[in-house]
């Protein structure tokens, strides 16, 4: 436990960002929840066994009379089908990792994905170690945030209205972060004009699916390029 | 809101929906499987990429060709990355940019 521990505390000033940005948006879930009459207790258990974030606001929508478990599972899929390509992204990476991947893979939200591809992992920790705990601190501000507004939306009356765009902030500097590293910039580039490009095409509610296959279509069409600037950076 | 079993059901496959589309990339590849090049040059240049994404994706309600028409996103996004350039201090351009963003939404464009 004591090597958990070291990589624990190597791994929380990552989280921090994560944490300004899932305590809020996680309250919001709770808020949400608690609105369709679903007490704290509910709340926790879906932050525990699904935990992600615009999955779960969607997935509000589906406790009301009518819905039927299809519906919110083809609706689910639908949302969450950017993370068949993170997946892809990292088999490599954590196919060299034991059983406890799959608690990885289980949490591999954007913001935790973000933060795994672009923090170098610290010399003097286990990689696998350091990875899990990214993700069980995020799953752990995640849980409280949703707690916290569920407990509060019934408490106190709070105008959380805007509190979403710190996950707007948190990626912009993320993408300022990638961007400070030249080699990122085409592929920062492609996934920005990608996704605009496909947003006017196909609208906020479809654009994401084209957007992901038009992304990694340029990638396999620029390989020789985007492939010798990587060399060139020696990244 | 449903009844218990229906709702612990909901809870389940919502759970395992989302688990599949995050485990489907690993399902293909196994472990005693060698990832093919293509996929690992995919691993090393997609995720730039993702989060340009992203960030057209938590702007994509934007309303742009009504009021305000994203005057508060602009303002927010411009402060955020300003304060970013300067400072380099991640917790605080997140902070700020999410203050400010409240504040003018709630009271500024109403």
């Amino acid at each position: 436990m004591g090597e958990y521990r070291q990589a624990v505390s190597r791994a929380f000033p990552y989280t921090i960002p994560v944490m300004a940005g899932y305590l809020f948006i996680g309250a919001a879930f709770g808020v949400m929840f608690a609105d369709q009459g679903y007490n704290v207790l509910w709340a926790v258990l879906m932050s525990v066994v699904v935990y992600a974030g615009s999955g779960q606001y969607l997935a509000t929508n589906f406790f009301v009379p009518g819905v039927s478990i299809l519906q919110a599972v083809f609706l689910t899929l639908m949302v969450n089908i950017r993370h068949v390509f993170y997946g892809l992204s990292l088999v490599d990476r954590y196919n060299r990792f034991g059983k406890k991947r799959w608690y990885l893979i289980f949490g591999m939200t954007d913001e935790t994905y973000s933060l795994i591809c672009t923090t170098d992992v610290p010399d003097d920790v286990d990689e696998e170690k350091f990875l899990i705990s990214i993700t069980l601190l995020n799953q752990l501000y995640w849980i409280i945030g949703t707690a916290v507004g569920s407990i509060a939306a019934t408490a106190i009356a709070f105008d959380s209205t805007g509190i979403e765009f710190a996950m707007t902030a948190l990626f912009i500097v993320m993408f300022m972060e990638l961007w400070y590293r030249r080699s990122n910039r085409p592929a920062e580039l492609i996934g920005m004009v990608s996704a605009t490009l496909c947003l006017a095409l196909f609208g906020a509610e479809n654009f994401v699916l084209p957007t992901m296959v038009l992304m990694v279509a340029v990638i396999l069409l620029g390989k020789k390029k985007l492939n010798r600037k990587e060399a060139g950076e020696g990244a | 809101m449903l009844d218990v079993v229906s709702s612990l059901v909901m809870v389940a496959a919502v759970a395992i929906a989302t688990f599949s589309t995050r485990a489907a990339s690993f399902l293909v590849f196994p472990k005693d499987k060698e990832v093919p090049p293509t996929v690992k040059y995919i691993g090393a240049v997609l995720p730039p990429a993702v989060i340009g994404m992203l960030v057209v994706y938590c702007l994509k309600s934007t309303q742009v060709l009504e009021y305000p028409y994203g005057a508060p996103e602009l303002i927010a996004c411009l402060v955020v990355i300003g304060l970013h350039a300067w400072r380099r201090n991640v917790l605080l351009s997140v902070g700020v940019g999410t203050v400010l963003y409240m504040v003018l939404v709630q009271a500024v464009f109403v």
